[in-house]
C-alpha cells in the first residue's frame, strides 16, 4: 500500500456560530501511528472527520500525501475510516460488508472475493465471513469494520475512538492488535481518543487537543515528562500543582510556594514561571523534617496493589503522592503529620 | 385478601384447618378481576369470533361440516371478482400511498428544507377523518364531473378517471392510509445512524447508490410495519367502498349479504373468514419478513442521518413535490368543508353559493346521533381504559397464570375486521333476549357500545401498558414497605402515576370509536340507535342530505382532531412530569 502523510496547514472550523477548530497544524508522517488525544468538545473528532470529508468544509489546507482533499467529496478521498459504532451494515453479511467498498470500485466479483478473504484473514476472522453483523460480538465487529476499511487499501488509516465501545480487557488485547497490524501495512494512522492510556501505548507520536487548539505534540514519553502547559500536564497522568514563584539566587534556584515553602531547583531547569509541577511519585513520605520538604497530614489513603496512594493536606492543597508497596512495609495512617520530599530534578517549572 | 382474614379470628383459623389448603385459593382483587375480564373478552371477542368462522365451516340447513361454502363462494363469479377486486385495491393502496409518503418522508428526513415539521404534521390530518366522509367530497372534486376533471375539460379537452369504479377507492384509501408509511417510514429513516451513512461514503459510495443499497434496505422494516397496516386496514374496511358504491368487494358484499338475506346466509361468514386469515397472513408476512432485522441503528457517538442542503433547482422541485402532494392529501377536507358551507354543487368547480343552512338541518337531523355517539364511544372509552389499566396491571406486576393469554386476546381485536366482529354479534346475540325488555340482545344499543369498547381496546391497552411501564416498581415497592396494601398502593401511587397515559388512551379510544362504521353499520337496528358515523351515510346516501352529511362530517373530523391533540397534549405533558420527578 502506499504511504502517504498528512499535512494539515492551518484549519479552521465552524459549526454554526461556534468555532471548533482554531487554526490547527500538523504534519503526520507516512507510516507513523498518530493519536489525537483531547477531552470531549476538544475537536479532535472534528477535525478526523475533516480528514475524512464529513462536516463542515474547513478553512486551511488538509494534504494526503501532496493532494490538498479540502473541498472534495468524501468518496473520493480515498481515507479508510473505522467508526466509533463501526457502522457495519445490519443487513448485509460480513462478506458483503468488506466487499462493499471493492464492489463501489467496480472490480470483477472475481478478484473482489480473494482480496475480501485475505482482509478477513488479516483480522482473523476468515471462519465469519457468512455471518449477519448481529450474529458477532463487540470485538469481532471492530475486526470486521478494520477489514472493510483495509480492503480497499486506503493511503490512511483513520480510527474514531475504535475502542471505546468494547469491555476493558478487550479494549488492551484490540490495542495491541490495531498496532500489530498497523506495522505489519505501515499505513499512516491517526487514533482518536481520550484515554490517555491508550494513545501512551500504541501512538509513536500524539497530539493533544484542547478547546480546538492542539496544545502539544511529540512522543508520549516527551508529553508525559515535558508537558508544555498546565492543560497537558494535568490530562496525562496525575498531576501536584503548587502555585508560587521562581528565585534565582547566583547559581542555584529556587522555587517558593504560595505558603512560603522553599524547594531548591536543579540547576538549568526553566528559571521562569508561577506555577511546579510535581508527579505523584516523584515525592517521598518521611517522618522527620528534610532539605526540600513540605509539611503536611495525610488526609485518605488507598491501597493500589503495587503502591499505596496517599491524598496529603500540604498548607491547603491537597497532594497526590504513591509510595510504591513491597510486604512488611509500614503505612502512614490517616491524620498523621508527614513531610513530602519532592524530587525537583523530575519537576516541571511552567 | 385472604391473607388478612385468615389471622383475624379463631372460627377463620378453625375452618382453614379443615379444609385442605389447596380448595381454598389464595384468591384477590386482581384474581378476581382477572376472571371478569377473560370472561368479559370470551364473550365479546372470542365466542362471537369463533361462530363467524364456524358457521362458514357449516352446512347452513344440517349444520354439519363442510366446505360447501367456500366452494360455492369461489364457484361465484361475483365473489370471485369481489375477492380479487379488494385484493387489487389493497395492493395498489400500499403503491399509491408508498408514492405519497416516500417523497415526504424522503424530503423531510434527508435535507435541510423549512417546513419539514409542518409536513410531518400535514401528514397526519388524514388520519383524524374517518375515510368514507371524505369520500363524498372526493367525488366532487376528483369525480367524473368534479373540479378537476372540468378544469381539465375546459383547459385540455381531457378527463382523467380518478373516481370511476375501483380507482376512486384507492384513490380514497391511499389518501387516508398512507400517514401509516409515512409515520414509520420517517422513523425508520431518522433511526439510521448516519455513520453508516458515511461508511459507505468512505468506501466510495454516493448518490442513487448509496440509496438504493444502504439507506433504503434500512429503513425497508418501517416501510413494510407500515404498509402492511395500510394493507390490511383497505382490505377490511366497508365504509369507503359502500360510500362510493363499489359493491364489488369483500367486505361490502358481507354487509350487504347479511342486510339484505339475512344472518342465516353463509357467504358473509365465509367473507368473515378470508377478511381475518388475510388480515392475519399480512400481519404474520410482515413479522416473517422483519425477524433479524431490528435496524433500529442509531448508537452512541452516533447521531440520525446527515441532513444536506438544496441546491436552489433541487429546492424548487422539492417544494414543488410537496406541495402538489399536499393539495392531494388535504382535498377530501378542503371539499368537505366546501361542500359543508355550499348551496348547491353539481357540474361545477365550486359550490354555486355558501350558506349556513347545511349545519342547522343537520343539527336538527342529527341530534339524536350526536349524543349517541358520545354515550356509545363515551361508555366504550370508559371501560377500555379501565379493562386496560387493570390488564396493563396483571401482566406487568403479577404472576397471575395466563397473564399472557389476557394481553394477546385483547391485542387480537386488532386483527378482527368490523364487518366480521358485527356478523359475530347479530349471530351469537340474535337468540338472547335482553333481561326484562324481552327484545333480542342484537338490537339493543348497548352491543353497539360494546363492540366499539372491544375493537379500541387494543389501543387503550397499549397506552395503558406504556404508562404503567413508565412507573418505577420501586415506587410501589416503596408504598409497600411503608405499610400500604396492595390494594391502597396501587390507589394511591400506581393510577395517579399513569393518569397520563390513561387519559391519553380514553381520547384516543373516545374519538376514533365516535367516527366507527364498519361494526356499527351491522348493529344499528334503528335509526333512534344510530352514532354519529351512520348518520353521515344515511345523509351521503340522497343529494339532497349532502350538505348536512358534509356539516355532520366537519363536526366527526373536529372531534377526532380535538382528541388526538388532547393525547399528544396529555402525553407531552405527563412525559415533561415524570422528566422532572426523575430529576429529583
Amino acid at each position: 500500500m502506499t504511504k502517504a502523510g498528512i499535512k494539515i496547514e492551518d484549519v479552521h472550523l465552524s459549526f454554526g456560530e461556534t468555532e471548533v477548530l482554531k487554526g490547527v497544524n500538523l504534519d503526520i508522517k507516512p507510516g507513523e501511528f498518530f493519536a489525537f488525544l483531547g477531552p470531549s468538545g476538544s475537536g479532535k473528532s472534528t477535525l478526523l472527520r475533516a480528514i475524512a470529508g464529513f462536516g463542515p468544509d474547513p478553512r486551511g489546507r488538509i494534504l494526503i500525501g501532496d493532494r490538498n482533499v479540502v473541498g472534495q467529496s468524501p468518496w473520493k478521498r480515498n481515507v479508510g475510516m473505522v467508526f466509533q459504532s463501526y457502522a457495519l451494515w445490519p443487513h448485509m453479511s460480513v462478506r458483503d460488508n468488506v466487499g462493499f467498498g471493492l464492489k463501489e470500485r467496480k472490480l470483477p466479483n472475481a478478484q473482489i472475493r480473494p482480496k475480501v478473504d485475505a482482509a478477513l484473514d488479516l483480522v482473523g476472522l476468515a471462519h465469519l465471513a457468512d455471518r449477519m453483523p448481529n450474529q458477532l460480538s463487540g470485538g469481532q465487529q471492530q475486526r470486521i469494520a478494520l477489514a472493510r476499511t483495509i480492503v480497499v487499501e486506503p493511503e490512511v488509516l483513520l480510527l474514531d475512538e475504535p475502542l471505546s465501545n468494547l469491555d476493558a480487557s478487550l479494549r488492551v488485547q484490540m490495542r495491541r492488535e490495531l498496532l500489530n497490524l498497523q506495522r505489519k501495512l505501515g499505513l499512516t494512522t491517526i487514533f482518536v481518543t481520550h484515554d490517555q492510556e491508550e494513545a501512551n501505548t500504541t501512538s509513536d507520536r500524539m497530539a493533544v487537543l484542547d478547546g480546538g487548539v492542539i496544545q502539544q505534540i511529540g512522543t508520549p514519553q516527551e508529553l508525559y515528562d515535558t508537558p508544555a502547559n498546565l492543560f497537558v500536564a494535568n490530562f496525562l497522568g496525575t498531576a501536584n500543582i503548587l502555585k508560587g514563584r521562581v528565585e534565582a539566587d547566583g547559581t542555584a534556584a529556587r522555587f517558593v510556594t504560595e505558603t512560603g515553602d522553599h524547594l531548591s531547583l536543579p540547576a538549568g531547569m526553566r528559571s521562569s514561571g508561577s506555577n511546579i509541577v510535581l508527579r505523584p511519585q516523584n515525592i517521598t513520605l518521611l517522618r522527620e523534617e528534610g532539605p526540600n520538604t513540605l509539611t503536611g497530614t495525610i488526609s485518605h489513603k488507598e491501597f493500589l496493589g503495587s503502591q499505596i496512594r496517599y491524598l496529603v493536606n500540604a498548607g491547603g492543597t491537597e497532594m497526590v503522592v504513591d509510595q510504591s508497596h513491597s510486604a512488611g512495609l509500614d503505612w502512614f495512617e490517616t491524620g498523621t503529620q508527614v513531610f513530602l520530599q519532592t524530587n525537583t530534578s523530575s519537576a516541571i517549572v511552567l | 385478601m385472604s391473607s388478612s382474614s385468615s389471622s383475624s379470628g379463631a372460627q377463620a383459623a378453625g375452618l382453614s384447618d379443615r379444609v385442605p389448603n389447596w380448595l381454598v385459593p389464595n384468591l384477590s382483587g386482581l384474581h378476581i378481576a382477572a376472571v371478569l375480564i377473560a370472561l368479559l373478552l370470551i364473550g365479546l371477542l372470542l365466542v362471537p369470533v369463533a361462530q363467524v368462522m364456524i358457521v362458514a365451516f357449516q352446512d347452513p340447513a344440517t349444520g354439519a361440516a363442510t366446505l360447501q361454502n367456500f366452494v360455492d363462494f369461489f364457484g361465484t363469479s361475483l365473489f370471485r371478482e369481489s375477492f380479487w377486486n379488494s385484493f387489487y385495491v389493497s395492493a395498489m393502496s400500499v403503491v399509491v400511498a408508498t408514492a405519497i409518503a416516500l417523497p415526504l418522508a424522503y424530503i423531510t428526513t434527508r435535507f435541510h428544507f423549512s417546513g419539514s415539521i409542518l409536513i410531518q404534521s400535514l401528514g397526519f390530518i388524514p388520519l383524524i377523518m374517518p375515510p368514507f366522509v371524505g369520500a363524498v367530497a372526493m367525488q366532487l372534486i376528483f369525480g367524473r364531473n368534479g373540479t378537476v376533471n372540468l378544469l381539465l375539460r375546459d383547459w385540455f379537452g381531457i378527463s382523467i378517471p380518478f373516481m370511476e369504479g375501483l380507482n376512486g377507492v384507492i384513490l380514497v384509501q391511499s389518501i387516508h392510509y398512507f400517514p401509516f408509511i409515512l409515520i414509520n417510514l420517517s422513523a425508520s429513516l431518522r433511526n439510521i445512524d448516519r455513520s453508516m451513512e458515511e461508511a459507505a461514503q468512505n468506501l466510495g459510495s454516493h448518490g442513487m447508490r448509496l440509496f438504493r443499497r444502504i439507506v433504503f434496505p434500512l429503513a425497508m422494516p418501517g416501510y413494510i410495519a407500515g404498509a402492511a397496516l395500510v394493507f390490511i386496514k383497505v382490505f377490511d374496511d366497508l365504509g369507503t367502498p359502500l360510500l362510493l358504491n363499489v359493491n364489488n368487494m369483500l367486505a361490502p358484499q358481507a354487509f350487504l349479504r347479511i342486510s339484505s338475506i339475512g344472518i342465516s346466509d353463509p357467504m358473509g361468514y365465509v367473507i368473515s373468514v378470508i377478511l381475518v386469515v388475510f388480515s392475519i397472513l399480512s400481519l404474520w408476512a410482515s413479522f416473517l419478513f422483519m425477524r433479524g432485522k431490528d435496524y433500529a441503528t442509531v448508537q452512541k457517538g452516533g447521531g440520525g442521518m446527515a441532513k444536506r442542503s438544496l441546491k436552489p433547482l433541487e429546492k424548487t422541485l422539492a417544494y414543488g413535490t410537496v406541495i402538489l402532494i399536499l393539495l392531494v392529501v388535504l382535498s377530501p377536507h378542503l371539499g368537505l368543508l366546501l361542500l359543508s358551507f355550499g348551496t348547491i354543487w353539481s357540474f361545477a368547480p365550486l359550490p354555486d353559493g355558501y350558506t349556513l343552512q347545511n349545519y342547522i338541518t343537520m343539527w336538527e337531523g342529527s341530534k339524536t346521533f350526536i349524543l349517541n355517539t358520545v354515550l356509545y364511544a363515551g361508555i366504550a372509552a370508559t371501560l377500555d381504559v379501565i379493562i386496560g389499566t387493570a390488564i396493563a396491571y396483571i401482566v406487568l406486576r403479577t404472576g397471575i397464570f395466563g397473564r399472557k393469554a389476557l394481553d394477546y386476546l385483547a391485542t387480537a381485536a386488532l386483527a378482527v375486521p368490523g364487518v366480521v366482529l358485527g356478523i359475530g354479534y347479530l349471530r351469537t346475540f340474535h337468540q338472547i333476549d335482553v333481561p326484562f325488555t324481552g327484545e333480542p340482545m342484537a338490537s339493543w344499543w348497548v352491543i353497539i357500545a360494546l363492540a366499539l369498547m372491544i375493537r379500541r381496546l387494543p389501543y387503550a391497552l397499549r397506552a395503558c401498558t406504556a404508562a404503567l411501564q413508565q412507573v418505577s416498581l420501586a415506587l410501589e415497592e416503596a408504598a409497600e414497605s411503608l405499610g400500604a396494601t396492595k390494594r391502597r398502593t396501587i390507589q394511591k401511587v400506581v393510577i395517579p402515576l399513569m393518569t397520563g397515559g390513561i387519559l391519553a388512551g380514553f381520547v384516543t379510544s373516545f374519538a376514533t370509536a365516535a367516527v366507527e362504521l364498519s361494526a356499527t353499520i351491522m348493529l344499528v337496528s334503528s335509526n333512534n340507535d344510530a352514532p354519529l358515523a351512520y348518520g353521515i351515510y344515511l345523509f351521503m346516501q340522497t343529494p339532497s342530505g349532502r350538505g348536512a352529511g358534509a356539516a355532520l362530517g366537519i363536526v366527526a373530523v373536529i372531534v377526532v382532531a380535538i382528541g388526538t391533540i388532547a393525547s399528544q397534549i396529555i402525553i407531552e405533558r405527563d412525559k415533561k412530569l415524570k422528566a422532572s420527578g426523575d430529576a429529583h
